[in-house]
Parts: structure tokens; sequence; C-alpha cells
């Protein structure tokens, strides 16, 4: 299993780029020694990304940054900030929001997800989601949870379907555990057991980027502990975005981490850069505790 | 002084709810009690196995029953069924799963004026529809007419059962990458699945204690007859007929049928509250 050392090798020597607050432009900065080798480009970007609520509620606004390849983004900010707003306009969830209005480009690999005839069936099958409460089928068995996202689009092979139940299990910590129980419930499972039955879920169709809105935040400690390993585990393979209210949690497990406040994107850097020597009055003041 | 006026107060209030609740439950005891005097001596077992035949065979004391219109009532009510749940179900989906659907409004609109209609006039409507064009009563007539009656509630059913299912159910399918449709068929349906039918039951324990709407679209007859395409006879419209009629045995045996309808209706509903308390404890 991979180390936390992964988190720790994050360059911290950059000089912070002061983009000007009084300018409203958020300071993000990109790494410019010790370029991870197959993080060189991003997977993920949005440009000038805004959401709007019906009313005219503005969810984000002109969020712009990237999120490299097999890295870990953390989201933070206090309740109501738009990290989580932001993290669904990231896979097209707010397309079935009634009123909310998305508008700026979000790029994967360079292709805009937002753009005519994109489908979004196929960008959210490349851009999973895992949600804040556990989520299993309630009507579905274990294994039928595990390879929903494939059976239910038509996938009858049993061989393939097996052999990604269990692929993705093991992802996700949960083989051991349930191996010898495919077939009952996933609603029998306990709190932390039903989370990464999410996880191996969101896993089994191979998304590129894994998205997590708070993914521990109902789990208890061990639980939470789990799922953390489970994702500096699997940033080998897929990219991660969370949205996290624990800031321990952010500076343990992601490379990068991103402030928002009052639906700005007010910093971004290297993780251990923006804990040890933010640039920003706001970050500072919020990762202390002093708000938030 | 005050504790003393509350207390009064306090037994003011009940003793009021207590009439309320009463005068709700005494009718149908009434109800009960009187249905059970009158037909329960009418409930022999030629009743659930003989036609009815012409008045003669009553009076002339041979061996009579409403075999033919049970019968006809299951057919009837199961062929209206057939069609009503589908569509009622359909509506239902489209109402909560497709809240943008600018037709949501106009069905909504027709679903709640249907619902409200007197069911006497489905039967008009049903005979506009099928039996004139055809040139008969039939009990495809009546099934439709009962169709009529049933769509609208199973249609606001599902609906507010479809929108007691966790939203996220549906955000889980779609971020999987599934289409809507499929999140809709292999996630909400079976989540909803014992409120639906419910609903569905509700629906059906209601319009099988219509008569009005069967008088002029399936009509009704004293004999069995399997053939939907004419006339046959349903329980409800029997009981008015026999209770018009000027025969003293019909009239007893009128009793008896109302007897047999009530204990239908009643298992329907007992069968439908069964099914969403399964439905509560389970997704409660």
């Amino acid at each position: 299993m991979m180390s936390l050392a992964a988190v720790q090798s994050v360059p911290t020597n950059n000089v912070a780029v002061r983009g000007g607050a009084s300018s409203g432009q958020p300071v993000v900065q990109e790494q410019t020694a010790g370029t991870p080798a197959h993080g060189a480009h991003p997977r993920l970007e949005t440009r000038a990304l805004s959401v709007r609520y019906g009313g005219g509620a503005v969810g984000v606004a002109d969020i712009t940054m990237p999120v490299h390849a097999n890295r870990v983004t953390a989201l933070i900010g206090p309740s109501g900030c738009g990290k989580t707003t932001y993290l669904r306009a990231l896979n097209r969830m707010h397309d079935l929001t009634p009123g909310a209005h998305v508008s700026g480009q979000v790029l994967l690999d360079g292709e805009d997800i937002y753009g005519p005839g994109v489908d979004p069936i196929v960008v959210r099958r490349r851009i999973g989601m895992v949600f804040q409460k556990p989520s299993p089928f309630p009507t579905m068995s274990i294994y039928d949870n595990v390879v929903a996202g494939l059976k239910l689009v038509g996938v009858r092979k049993r061989s393939v379907l097996d052999g990604v139940a269990e692929r993705s299990l093991r992802q996700a910590g949960l083989w051991d555990e349930v191996k010898d129980r495919l077939k009952t419930g996933g609603r029998d499972l306990s709190g932390g057991q039903q989370q990464r039955l999410s996880i191996a879920r969101a896993l089994a169709v191979e998304p590129d980027v894994l998205l997590m809105d708070e993914p521990t935040s109902s789990l208890d400690p061990k639980s939470t502990g789990h799922i953390e390993e489970l994702m500096v585990e699997l940033k080998k393979e897929v990219t991660l975005v969370i949205v996290t209210h624990n800031m321990q949690q952010a500076a343990r497990l992601s490379d990068y981490t991103a402030f928002f406040y009052l639906g700005a994107l007010i910093e971004l850097g290297p993780t251990s850069r923006i804990f040890e020597a933010p640039a920003e009055e706001r970050t500072a003041e919020y990762i202390s505790g002093r708000f938030g | 002084m005050t504790l003393r006026f509350r207390h009064i107060r306090d037994y003011a209030v009940r003793a009021v709810l207590v009439l309320c609740t009463v005068c709700l439950v005494a009718p149908l005891l009434v109800i009960i009690g009187y249905v059970l005097v009158n037909g329960i001596s009418a409930l022999t077992p030629a009743f659930f196995t003989e036609e009815l035949g012409s008045p003669a065979r009553a009076m002339q004391g041979r061996p009579t029953g409403l075999f033919h219109s049970i019968v006809g009532t299951v057919v009837i009510d199961l062929l209206a069924l057939s069609f009503a749940a589908p569509v009622g179900m359909g509506a239902g989906i489209m109402l909560s799963e497709y809240s943008e659907n600018p037709l949501n409004g106009p069905i909504r609109i027709l679903t709640g004026t249907l619902n409200g209609m007197p069911a006497i006039l489905m039967g008009l409507l049903a005979f506009s529809l099928v039996v004139r064009p055809t040139g008969r009563f039939s009990a495809v007539a009546g099934s439709v007419a009962l169709a009529f009656v049933m769509v609208p509630i199973i249609a606001r059913s599902v609906e507010s059962v479809l929108r007691t299912t966790p939203w996220s159910l549906r955000e889980v399918g779609l971020a999987l990458g599934l289409p809507r449709w499929r999140v809709i068929v292999s996630t909400v349906l079976p989540a909803a699945r014992s409120g639906i039918l419910t609903g569905v039951l509700i629906a059906f324990a209601r319009a099988a204690g219509e008569a009005a709407p069967l008088l002029f679209t399936s009509f009704g007859q004293n004999y069995l007859n399997l053939d939907i395409r004419r006339p046959m006879d349903t329980l409800p419209q029997r009981l008015y007929s026999l209770a018009i009629s000027p025969y003293q045995e019909w009239h007893a045996m009128g009793w008896a049928a109302a007897i047999v309808l009530l204990l239908f209706v009643m298992a329907c509903f007992l069968a439908a509250r069964a099914l969403s308390r399964a439905h509560g404890g389970r997704d409660a």
C-alpha cells in the first residue's frame, strides 16, 4: 500500500504568488518544481466556472482551477462556501436541479464536458461520484450494487461481472469482509462498509476521476481511517477530488488544497504550502479555526 | 382555580375528540351490522355457485345466486386495472420524475378534475367512446369506465410515493452514468414498489365498489357470460338492480351481494394497509 509519503513529497519550496485579493483574483499556484511524472497535465480543469441557482442565488462564481491527474485535490471552506456546488458541476449533476445554470468550461483532458453534443451520461461514466451519505441501492444485493453501473447498461456476461465485482471490492478494501455474502442486501452492512460499497460501485465503471462529497462525514473514526487509506491507494489509478469539512483530513491525504469562501476560490496550492504558509489572510484564518 | 379550569378544558377537548371518533366509526359499524343482519340468510352456498336467472327461479325456490356477478366483477375490474395501471403509473412517474415537463401542469389539472368527477360521468364517457362506436353494451366498455375512475387515483398515489423515495437514489444512479429512464426503472421503482402496489390496490377497491359507471356500459345480465364483447354482470350494479326490483327474494339477495362486496373492498384495503406498513418499515 502506498505510504503517506506521497503526500509529503509535494514540494513546499514554492514562493507563494500573490494574486492580489483586492483584484478579486484567487491565488492559484501551480507547482514549479518536482512536477510529478504522470501528473504533468491537469486531468480536469475549470475555466470561469459559475453556477447560479433559481432566483439568482449564486452557488459559485468564476472558478478557474486545475485538477491534476493521479492526485488528491481537497476542497475546503466553511458551510455554504460553494465547494459541493463546484464539485457537482464537475460531472454535470446540476443538470437535473431545476433552475440551476452552469456557465464557463469544465475541461476533461481538454474537452469541455458542457460543450455542444456532449452526452452527460458519457461524462458521468468517466467522472464518478461518491456521496456524503452511504447510499447502496436498497433493493439490490451487495453484488448487484457493485456491478449496477455495468449490468444496467446491458453487460450480461457472468465472467465479466464477477471479475469486475471482485476487482472493485478489493480496490475498495471490502472484498474480504463480504466475499462470502455477496448475495445479501447492501443495507445489512455497517455504515463504513456501505460507504466502501458505494466507492466500489463507483470504481466498477472505471472512471478517470472520482468526486467525493464529504465521504467520511457520517462515519466513525475507524471507518474514516479505512476510507482515507483507500483514497491514498486509489490515486494510483484515478484522480480524486474530495470535499471535506475536516481540515486534518485534507492535510493528511490531499496533494492539493483549494480554499473556497462565499462562492469564490480564494486560494489553491500544494496542501503543505496551503497549511504551512497560506498566501491569503482568509485562508490562514480559516485553517487556524478562527471562522467557519 | 386555574388548574381546575385546565382540567375541565382538558376533559372537554377530549370529549369532543371522542365524539368525533364515534361519529366516524359508528356509520361504518351500523352499515356492517345492518348489511350482515339483512343479508346473512341469503348467503347460501348456491349464492356462490348459481346464476341469477329469471325472477321466477327465486320465487319458485329454485337455487339461484350471483356466481355470474362475482365472476363478472373480477373480469371487469382486472381488465380495468390492466388499462389503468400502466397509464396511471406512467402519469405518476412523469409528474414525479420529470418535473421539468411542461405538460405536467395540464396533467395535474386533468387528474385532479378526473378525481373529483362524479363516477357516472365516467360511464357516460365510456358510453360515447366504446358503446356508441361498437353499437353495444360490453364488459370492455365497463372496464374503460372503471379505468377512468382508477387512473387519477393511481397517478396521484404513484407520484406521492415516488416523491418520498430519497432523491439521492437517483443521483447515485446518474453518477454511475446510467440513463435517466434506467435509473427510474431499476432503482426508483423497485424502492417504491410496495407503496405503488398500495396505491394501485386502493384505486382498485375504489373502482370495484362503483355501480354508476357500469349502468350503461357493461349493463349487466342474469346469466354467466365470459365474452368481454357482450354485457356482463357485476356486484355493485347487480346490487342496485336487485334493490329496485319488485321481488322480495331478490331484495334479500341484494343484501347478500352487499356483504360480499363489502368483504371484497375491505380485503383490498387491508391488503393495501399491510403493504404500506411493510413499505414504511423498510424505507423509514
